[in-house]
């Protein structure tokens, strides 16, 4: 081979750990406000609710896409024991986007079944959510492998656990969603946002009390690792912060604070998200593979290295830019710039 | 019946993939016509141009996001229904999908936010600029998810370490045998699709006597367009086929229904090919026909599917059928495309009743081409996923049974049967309200997305969601 025997995994593990985070952020407050929505009062604060995400929506969806190629391609392996361990979940979570996404379009231009789409716009997005949660489960808990291959069940991956993840994952995302209708709405709605996120917030607490006490009795090396002697000081910091974003999410949630609840719900996830990156590395099919065992040739990942390092800070820059292009409040009233 | 994973895998595939691939077929033609109509309304002034790129645009919209919906679901099903073949070819196929999402991403997904909501922010030829950016990006897409469909069919530059393929020369991997010449072949057909479309469209305005001018100018320059793009699509179907010969001779002789070798073979029209007996009921050959068309000489030799063992011959009869009926619709498209010469040189051009209704009945042919060529090239592929090295009992997720996958079947067909009606009758209905004068309606898809569920909806009457 051409190329020089370059050490690619790890930067092909912090790309796709970052673009996983990414997705889970910015589809997460999305499909969360799409879990709120079903919750909302009346007609005006619906549109409201969906208004806040239309423009964005569409963009944040196709991470999922880089995060599904993205193993493909960096992590092979781990693409095809996992993909076909998490069928139905995968299956249910691609039809509910589906769903979910056509409903956007379909809502508004489709006026005589305006029911029935916001059902699938709430019912998907919910669906989705619980999905990811259940694969998140699944993957945490770990695969049945003989060889290459999954050696499970289709329904090996519906265990307790994973359905306390997908629970669990639903608070989640619906708290991100709270903190972007705190963030994107005034008045009424606002206080609506922040009730809901107030609820979500508890859930969210309940959520991670819980996986934290699981996931160490899964496998006794998350244990060790984390529970013995000197790492309980240097992993530390984790939970205590987690302990004190947890406290300022719940202030933010109560006083005025119009950008608090979101950021910090941004925070809970980080510190999550790091926890279980703690607990399973250096494995990306859990307490089988390692990234390294699990990576494309040194020649596959350089070659897509080229291009991902050049359209990522685009897509990144881009990205940016149309938040920053639809910032502010969404008001009931813009729409009718021409008709007023 | 014993449920069979990998056939069931196949149907769904099959399913997914084909209702996707309408999306692109239509959407790739229209980009690069909605770019076409920015350039000449920047060029000229007229404002007709501006009034149909407008219009299309609220389309292009409706479809893009469905062919997005679409989309995703594909690189999942290699990995859930198709894990072996996934660990295998990963190394040297997911470069080619990682660049087609990428560059998706990048050119589509970028400049469409432009396209779509940047009329009245930016100036006209900043819009073009983004036109031609979303038609590129949409070619873009179109190369890289082709190179990889090719390499499927005509694999090269890679080795096989324990069971695996590895790159060895990307320049042979990406523009392997037959990728320019499918990649030209499908672009035409795509291009052709979307034209059939419009004048489709502009047939029927014109023969209500609705938005006459746009009506022209959709039916004159497309049938145009179609005049040099469908002799054009004869000669590269021809090239392509040629290619087939050299590098799929399997596949050929199953098109062809031929089971022996011969030379100055004979065309058969139609037959029923019978696997059985490895032989034809019914056939209709034209003498000589054969051999002139796939090797371009009369007594030329033609190799017959007994050439191989049963165990590696394609499926006769779909991709047999499948070829009629791709090349029996070139052949009413072309006729078209001659009738449009005759009625534009008498003048009746826009009148001609029943030229406006062939138009219009010729609405889907390009669709239908699209997917009997494609289930050509794709069934004639078999038993293989990667031709001749890898074959698709291997490829399939050894963990999933005919039950896991009959579930997921019915799923995707009942979802897919509500989703994509109702897409193509929002499309529809825009159609029927057509391309209004600029300025004379607020323009739905200007202005930026966030308000338009408020101005499509009522906001009176409080109603609870339960």
């Amino acid at each position: 081979m051409s190329v020089p025997m370059l050490d690619f995994v790890p930067i092909w593990t912090v790309i796709l750990g970052f673009g996983v985070f990414l997705y889970v952020l910015l589809d997460g407050f999305d499909l969360g406000v799409g879990i709120l929505y079903g919750f909302t009062l009346n007609r005006v604060s619906r549109n409201l609710v969906m208004n806040s995400i239309a423009p964005i929506w569409d963009g944040n969806e196709t991470w999922l896409v880089l995060g599904g190629v993205g193993l493909f391609a960096a992590f092979p392996l781990a693409f095809a024991i996992i993909m076909p361990a998490v069928y139905f979940p995968l299956l249910g979570m691609l039809l509910a986007l589906a769903f979910r996404g056509v409903a956007f379009e379909f809502r508004y231009r489709d006026a005589p079944h305006r029911t029935f789409w916001d059902y699938a716009f709430c019912l998907g997005s919910a669906l989705a959510t619980f999905a990811q949660g259940i694969v998140l489960g699944a993957f945490i808990q770990g695969f049945d492998v003989a060889g290459r291959d999954f050696a499970g069940t289709s329904f090996d991956c519906f265990t307790p656990f994973s359905l306390l993840t997908g629970v669990s994952l639903l608070f989640g995302y619906s708290l991100l969603g709270a903190g972007w209708l705190v963030l994107k709405t005034q008045g009424e709605l606002q206080e609506w946002a922040r009730r809901l996120g107030r609820w979500s917030f508890l859930g969210v607490i309940l959520a991670i009390g819980l996986v934290s006490l699981f996931t160490p009795l899964l496998e006794l090396e998350i244990a060790f690792r984390w529970f013995r002697f000197p790492n309980i000081l240097y992993l530390s910091p984790i939970p205590i912060l987690t302990l004190l974003v947890a406290i300022w999410e719940w202030r933010s949630l109560n006083n005025r604070s119009e950008i608090g609840p979101f950021v910090g719900a941004i925070g809970l996830f980080l510190l999550s998200y790091l926890g279980i990156a703690i607990s399973l590395w250096p494995m990306i099919v859990p307490y089988k593979f390692t990234l390294w065992e699990a990576a494309a040739s040194p020649n596959t990942q350089a070659f897509m290295l080229v291009g991902a390092l050049f359209l990522m800070p685009v897509i990144l820059m881009y990205t940016g830019w149309s938040y920053w292009v639809f910032r502010g409040k969404v008001r009931a009233d813009i729409g009718y710039h021409s008709s007023d | 019946m014993e449920l069979d994973p990998i056939l069931l895998s196949r149907l769904q595939f099959a399913w997914v993939i084909a209702w996707h691939i309408l999306l692109p077929a239509f959407t790739i033609g229209l980009a690069s016509y909605i770019a076409l109509l920015e350039a000449l309304n920047l060029a000229t002034g007229r404002e007709v141009y501006f009034r149909l790129s407008t219009f299309w645009t609220r389309i292009f919209a409706i479809s893009f996001g469905m062919g997005v919906v679409s989309g995703i679901v594909m690189p999942f099903q290699l990995g859930t229904n198709w894990s072996r073949f996934s660990d295998a070819t990963a190394n040297v196929l997911s470069p080619l999908f990682a660049y087609e999402g990428l560059t998706a991403f990048f050119l589509e997904a970028a400049f469409l936010g432009v396209l779509l909501f940047g009329r009245g922010l930016v100036p006209r030829w900043a819009h073009l600029v983004a036109a031609l950016m979303v038609a590129g990006g949409t070619l873009f897409s179109a190369f890289w998810i082709l190179s990889a469909n090719s390499w499927m069919q005509t694999p090269a530059g890679y080795e096989i370490i324990d069971g695996r393929f590895f790159p060895q020369d990307w320049l042979k991997i990406i523009f392997n045998p037959s990728f320019p010449y499918r990649l030209a072949h499908t672009v035409v057909a795509f291009y052709i699709t979307t034209g059939f479309v419009v004048i489709g469209v502009g047939a029927w305005y014109l023969r209500r006597g609705r938005f006459v001018e746009e009506g022209r100018s959709m039916l004159s320059m497309t049938l145009w367009l179609l005049t040099i793009l469908v002799p054009l699509q004869v000669f590269l179907g021809d090239a392509h086929g040629l290619n087939s010969v050299r590098y799929q001779p399997a596949k050929i002789a199953a098109v062809e229904a031929r089971w022996d070798s011969l030379s100055a073979a004979p065309l058969t029209l139609f037959a029923v090919p019978d696997e059985k007996t490895e032989s034809n009921r019914y056939a209709l050959d034209v003498p000589y026909l054969g051999s002139l068309i796939l090797t371009h000489d009369v007594h030329g030799n033609v190799r017959g599917l007994k050439e191989w063992p049963v165990g590696e011959r394609p499926p006769v009869a779909i991709p047999f059928y499948a070829f009629r009926v791709m090349v029996g619709i070139g052949l009413l498209m072309l006729a078209l495309v001659v009738a449009s010469w005759w009625v534009r040189a008498s003048r009746r051009l826009y009148s001609s009743v029943w030229f406006l209704r062939c138009c219009e009945f010729s609405m889907p042919f390009g669709f239908i081409a699209v997917l009997a060529g494609w289930t050509v090239t794709e069934v004639g592929r078999q038993p293989w996923t990667v031709y001749g090295v890898m074959r698709t009992a291997d490829s399939v997720s050894p963990s999933l049974t005919g039950q896991n996958v009959l579930i997921s079947l019915i799923a995707y067909g009942v979802v897919y049967l509500i989703i994509f009606p109702v897409g193509v009758a929002l499309m529809a209905r825009l159609v029927r309200i057509g391309p209004l004068a600029a300025g004379m309606e607020p323009d739905p898809v200007e202005g930026g997305r966030p308000d338009l569920p408020v101005r499509a909806l009522p906001t009176a009457e409080p109603q609870v969601l339960p």
